[in-house]
């Protein structure tokens, strides 16, 4: 199995533990990842901007730099989404068609392809997990309140199938963080209220370690955590499945 | 911040700390309700599905259907008038009040006539109209809009209705027990019902094969108005239709449930014939929509129940008001309607939004809402309505990052400018909306890139 790791532009930039601990993870569930390294982004910011047009050298751009893998593993459901939703802007080539259906989510590669449902480890914290809307919504990657009350997912089971680990029981297990793309800067106020409230559910209701399979809302999250000050550490999922410790 | 924007009116809203918070917790509140009466219907997805293929096989046969219920209509003595615009509509309101001989007109609540902005065109013709839905009258008293289509006042508190009817019922100052207040509201509005001449309402379902139309409240307001006057003017839009009275059960199931988590609204009144020598009239509108029905990518909007479930689930409207938007119809499915009928003044609405979808999947007729906001936004921007800055920024960010080695590098000058430069400059809020309510992330000194290679070639 040819596997490629696909690492976000941001996480790339700033948080260059993820894509290790991404890449370590997997190495040791005995899959080595290449990282080709032509790779930029996937081109959402821009088309989430209404500038999808703009985006369409980048979508090719991605297409030509994994098309010869079997899977594109990526830490972030926002992009795989993006790439399996958006992408029908292109040509719809083999190419094309096989890259949308082989990008996948670090957690859907884990448990769907592997078919792993348990890791082994222990991590005795009480653990907040933050669900990402394009994993949840978009990736169906979580049961969703709008339809059903019972809160399953499976990174929620992954992570709960973890030694001495406790899982925060929020007051709304799903509302967005209001990170959004460019909307964290083009509604900073309406954001930044979100992201205020998403981080005061987890505060009261005892989250010592913030995660999620999303650097994106985390990048967020850990702004205001780290603004307010807020006994709080925000790791990535890869990062407590890889054994990183608080 | 503009006022002209989403974003300037939200700035302004979201000031206010505490009142925010109790804003977005009393819409929680009706989601939280939705939800309970939700999870009780084992089969509310499919009842979804239902509504969502009824809706859009009317659609995909209108001209059909909007035949079919004027033939049904007239052939029960119904009168029926056509109106292609605002304008039209109102002056066909005013024509028929006028033929009475009438100047005292009591309105339950109408998104449509707030769409056409009738209350000012009637009132400026010199007829009084009274709106009966107690939100909508606190707000015609205040000379607001409504904020939401199914909780109208729902940015008032309860003393905010005290000092509003402390000025205009001359109830005790400082008054704020919702039951007196309620109750101070019923006398006065009985008097108004009593000298009702006319009775206006709007509609939630038109039946196409039976003629009828169905107007749901839940204070029986437009029931006792249309009971007392010898006139009732329904107006609807053309997306109102329904084919046959065994399909309205599945929209009534699934419209107070998604509005209030009500099982049913209190009451579901159907007006089918006039009352021997009473006279019924149904306006039906378009303004507007049958544009929108040719844009296949937007078509299904006027799927739309008008059951606001999307604001109430929707985090940035909970935080923001529904004023905020506006536009008659405020929240998600406001921001995909009102771009039809103003491009450029509408133009920050389909950016209102994280797209987080939670609006699609609470939507009881299945309209994906956050598709359409993506897709609407590149509409705005193709038309050149997007800020220029952001428009400059976007072309440059796209030729970045369609480069790997401009990607490269601009991404290292990037990390090394955080790191070096003073936190005032990079934090300064002026220039980095970021920075308002957060920090920025702290940049490492190698990226994931560089650590990467480095393992690939440790001597390097």
């Amino acid at each position: 199995m040819k596997v490629a790791l696909f690492v976000p532009c941001y996480v790339d930039q700033f948080y260059p533990q993820v894509g290790i601990a991404t890449i370590q993870l997997l190495e040791k569930l005995g899959v080595k990842a290449a990282y080709p390294p032509a790779q930029t982004c996937c081109g959402q910011p821009l088309a989430n901007s209404g500038c999808e047009r703009e985006a369409l050298p980048i979508y090719r751009h991605f297409v030509e730099t994994f098309k010869d893998y079997d899977y594109t593993v990526v830490p972030s459901g926002s992009c795989v989404y993006h790439v399996q939703k958006h992408f029908d802007k292109l040509e719809q080539t083999p190419e094309v068609q096989r890259v949308r259906a082989t990008t996948i989510d670090l957690i859907d590669f884990i448990t769907q392809v592997l078919e792993i449902k348990e890791l082994p480890g222990a991590y005795p914290h009480k653990v907040g997990l933050h669900l990402s809307c394009h994993g949840q919504r978009g990736l169906h990657q979580a049961n969703e309140s709008e339809m059903t009350p019972v809160r399953d997912g499976q990174l929620r089971r992954l992570l709960g199938g973890l030694d001495g680990i406790e899982l925060t029981e929020l007051d709304r297990n799903d509302e967005c963080c209001g990170f959004g793309g460019t909307f964290c800067v083009s509604e900073a106020a309406i954001s930044g209220r979100m992201g205020h409230d998403r981080v005061h559910d987890h505060l009261r209701n005892g989250t010592q370690v913030l995660t999620g399979g999303d650097m994106s809302c985390l990048m967020h999250l850990q702004g205001i955590v780290r603004r307010q000050q807020l006994p709080m550490r925000v790791l990535h999922a890869a990062e407590i499945l890889n054994g990183v410790t608080p | 911040m503009s006022y002209l924007t989403h974003a300037g009116r939200a700035e302004a809203f979201v000031l206010d700390h505490e009142r925010t918070s109790w804003h977005d917790e009393t819409l929680w509140f009706v989601r939280q309700k939705r939800d309970k009466a939700v999870y009780a219907v084992p089969e509310f997805q499919e009842l979804r599905e239902l509504a969502s293929q009824i809706k859009n096989h009317t659609l995909s046969r209108l001209d059909f259907y909007l035949e079919q219920f004027e033939a049904a209509a007239q052939a029960n003595g119904v009168q029926v008038h056509w109106a292609a615009d605002a304008a039209e509509h109102n002056d066909t309101v005013l024509r028929i009040i006028r033929q009475r001989g009438a100047s005292r007109v009591v309105k339950s609540k109408s998104m449509l006539t707030e769409e056409c902005h009738l209350n000012p065109h009637l009132i400026a013709h010199g007829i009084e109209v009274i709106d009966t839905d107690l939100g909508e009258r606190i707000i015609q008293m205040r000379d607001e809009p409504p904020s939401h289509i199914v909780l109208p006042a729902i940015h008032l508190k309860k003393e905010d209705v005290g000092d509003t009817f402390h000025q205009h019922l001359g109830t005790e100052k400082g008054l704020t027990d919702p039951q007196q207040l309620a109750e101070a509201a019923r006398q006065h509005l009985r008097a108004k019902f009593l000298a009702g001449e006319v009775a206006l309402t709007g509609v939630n379902f038109a039946i196409a094969e039976t003629g009828s139309v169905v107007v749901c409240t839940n204070e029986g307001n437009a029931d006792l108005g249309v009971s007392l006057a010898p006139v009732h003017v329904a107006s609807m839009g053309i997306e109102k239709l329904i084919p046959r009275l065994s399909d309205l059960g599945v929209f009534t199931r699934l419209l107070a449930r998604s509005a209030t988590g009500q099982p049913v609204t209190t009451y579901t009144a159907h007006y089918t014939k006039p009352v021997a020598g009473r006279e019924l009239h149904i306006i039906i509108v378009d303004n507007g929509r049958t544009q929108q029905l040719g844009r296949p990518d937007f078509r299904a909007s006027l799927k739309c129940i008008r059951c606001g479930a999307c604001m109430n689930t929707c985090p940035v409207y909970r935080r923001s008001g529904g004023h905020s938007y506006d536009f008659t119809v405020p929240g998600p499915i406001g921001s995909i309607l009102s771009p039809n009928i103003d491009l450029k003044k509408h133009s920050t609405l389909p950016f209102a939004s994280t797209l987080c979808g939670s609006c699609t999947d609470v939507c009881p007729v299945k309209i994906d809402i956050h598709t359409q906001l993506y897709k609407w936004r590149q509409i705005v921007a193709e038309a050149n309505h997007l800020p220029t800055a952001k428009k400059l920024g976007l072309k440059f960010m796209g030729r970045l990052l369609a480069s790997p080695a401009a990607f490269k590098i601009s991404g290292s000058l990037g990390r090394k400018a955080l790191r070096l430069l003073p936190h005032g400059l990079t934090h300064h809020h002026a220039a980095n909306a970021w920075a308002i309510a957060r920090e920025l992330p702290e940049p490492p000194k190698q990226s994931f890139r560089e650590w990467y290679q480095q393992q690939a070639s440790p001597t390097a």
